[in-house]
């Protein structure tokens, strides 16, 4: 069940007969391919692909080239200002800024990805169910979904991280879980649209298993949606994972994770150590604005 | 249903297993869950909420950071409202343009970033560089209303940064639906003045989907005030779900996330309510 687009073929746009009945495949190929090439146009696309792409670049390497480990305390040069030693200064324990805002990128670029794989996963499972039975089924599971829906998100994560303690697992779990529900609603949308055109009823007569009109009939005609949903919810898992980092309850100490450094500092801003809050938000708010560019550009290329 | 010994948490690792024993049979938590449940919903819907586990009544401890979030949300809404219906409105009208682009992606851009990175931003700039505003969110016990607001302005403009986005767009959908309909184009075509038709066709149909977003937003409003009152130490609801979630108050905790969830119920409420009441045709179609 791979959510990403099919390499384009060798057909060209013109070539493709609308009126050639096993057009369908083709005709896929064809629009996947005429997404691609709008997506590589896209000025907002290629301008958070740079950001993110930066930000990845950092997370997996970033380890190695660092100047310091980002670990490493050293109280005696603790709150030291920006300078040729230190760019970015150092923190209340004397670890250096700019090594942590640096590897610091690992574990948000783990925790918000997967957990956005995981809520699209669950998503798109129940919402081809919910909009394909519909009825009691539909009933039944619609209305769970909105008791998750009744609390807001970072008042659900708070709950879950005291219930069971904050950790990378319960954050990538809970994220993951909480957004399901948003991403099914627009599954489920565009479901119930799909189930009602021709080739589901050709497939229903074929005597298909409903498992295959689901995920082979139906997802991949909906994959445009799912798409858009994708990138957009991965900006908000990681405005909530850097939230609930920021409130104590996602990555736990020491790790480099930025919400934590603006946690641990905030406090020390009135007395002039701009430089331990500062930095750590600049890169949040890169890697969030880069992700939304990345998204507006998905979404203009795969919603006509 | 928080797993882990209430009276264990209260009385630290070192009390020996008779006083913990004895204190969750006072506090009740030995007993069955479904009853202590029930217990405690019953007299929720009467309004005792119990006791928190330092022994002062949930109402008492409740009550005061609730009017103080309130305060500070309402004045977030009253700068934000405006604000983004405008933003929304002017973006429409110059639809295409650099104008256009700036508040569209922009404000959405605003809204993705987390509300302590804006708190951060702000409070070295307003706070600390120009000296402008106090950093922290806590007035002085009767401070009068204009010192109160000069408080909550750097909090609320972190909640206007995060929900500005979000409603501009809307009202952006909103207005460009409207300027497209044919209502519109006969009032144009009549003769009318560009100010009537913009107020009395476009916005009075435009705003209609954007109130009921308003009333959507509680949610990330809330989650907001967390955020935001821990970063500027305000005692407000957010602050005391945070604080009663750490020391396992469970009292505490569990009467304000209900009451949490209340509000949020509430406000989708009446956001469906007056979208019925604004919009004819869903009250006329309700009627059929």
């Amino acid at each position: 069940m791979s959510l990403t687009p099919e390499p384009a073929g060798a057909t060209e746009i013109g070539t493709a007969s609308p009126a050639a009945v096993g057009a369908r495949p083709s005709d896929a190929r064809v629009a996947t391919k005429e997404r691609l090439a709008l997506l590589r146009r896209s000025k907002s696309f290629i301008a958070g692909s740079v950001i993110v792409g930066f930000w990845v670049l950092c997370a997996i390497f970033g380890e190695l080239v660092v100047p310091e480990d980002p670990l490493a305390s050293d109280p005696i040069n603790d709150l030291i200002a920006p300078s040729a030693d230190h760019w970015f200064g150092t923190d209340k324990l004397g670890r250096d800024v700019f090594s942590r805002v640096i590897t610091g990128a690992r574990d948000i670029l783990i925790v918000a990805p997967v957990a956005t794989i995981l809520a699209t996963v669950l998503g798109t499972a129940l919402g081809l169910v919910t909009g394909y039975f519909r009825g009691a089924v539909d009933d039944v599971l619609s209305r769970i979904i909105e008791a998750f829906l009744a609390l807001p998100v970072i008042i659900m994560g708070l709950l879950v991280a005291v219930a069971l303690g904050p950790s990378k697992t319960t954050l990538i779990l809970t994220i993951g879980i909480l957004y399901a529900p948003i991403i099914s609603r627009t599954v489920r949308a565009a479901v119930l649209t799909e189930r009602e055109l021709e080739y589901v009823a050709a497939a229903r007569l074929r005597n298909e298993r409903t498992p295959y009109v689901l995920f082979g009939e139906i997802l991949p005609n909906v994959q445009g949606p799912i798409i858009v949903e994708f990138t957009v919810r991965l900006g908000y898992a990681i405005f909530t994972a850097a939230g609930l980092s920021f409130l104590g309850f996602g990555i736990p100490p020491p790790a480099p994770d930025w919400g934590l450094q603006v946690a641990e500092h905030y406090s020390v801003i009135s007395g002039g150590f701009w430089w331990t809050v500062l930095f750590p938000s600049l890169a949040i708010a890169t890697l969030v604005i880069g992700v939304n560019l990345i998204a507006d550009g998905v979404a203009s290329a795969f919603e006509r | 249903m928080l797993p882990g010994d209430v009276a264990r948490r209260v009385l630290g690792p070192f009390a020996d297993q008779a006083s913990v024993d004895a204190l969750n049979h006072q506090l009740g938590t030995d007993r069955p869950l479904v009853a202590q449940y029930w217990d405690w919903i019953t007299s929720f819907v009467t309004g005792d909420l119990g006791e928190s586990i330092n022994n002062r009544p949930v109402s008492d401890v409740l009550s005061d950071p609730i009017v103080a979030s309130a305060k500070l949300a309402l004045l977030a809404f009253v700068i934000v409202v405006p604000l983004a219906i405008a933003g929304g409105v002017v973006a429409a009208m110059k639809e295409g343009t650099f104008r256009d682009r700036l508040i569209s992606v922009g404000g959405l851009s605003a809204t993705a970033i987390p509300e302590f990175v804006w708190a951060v931003f702000f409070i070295l700039i307003f706070a600390l560089g120009l000296g402008i505003f106090p950093t922290t969110a806590q007035f002085p016990e009767g401070a009068s209303i204009f010192t109160q607001v000069k408080y909550l302005l750097l909090p609320a403009a972190c909640l206007v940064c995060t929900l500005f986005g979000y409603i501009a767009r809307m009202a952006r959908a909103g207005t460009l639906e409207a300027l497209d309909a044919d209502y519109t184009r006969t009032a144009v075509l009549k003769g009318l003045p560009q100010r009537t038709v913009i107020t009395r066709h476009v916005l009075r149909n435009s705003l209609l989907p954007t109130i009921a977003v308003v009333a959507t937003q509680a949610g990330y409003l809330i989650g907001g005030l967390v955020i935001i009152e821990v970063i500027f130490n305000y005692q407000g609801i957010g602050l005391t779900l945070l604080r009663a979630a750490t020391q396992k108050d469970i009292p505490v905790l569990q009467s304000g996330v209900l009451l949490v969830g209340v509000v949020y119920l509430v406000a989708t409420l009446i956001a469906d309510i007056l979208y019925s009441i604004l919009n004819p045709r869903v009250r006329l179609g309700a009627a059929e």
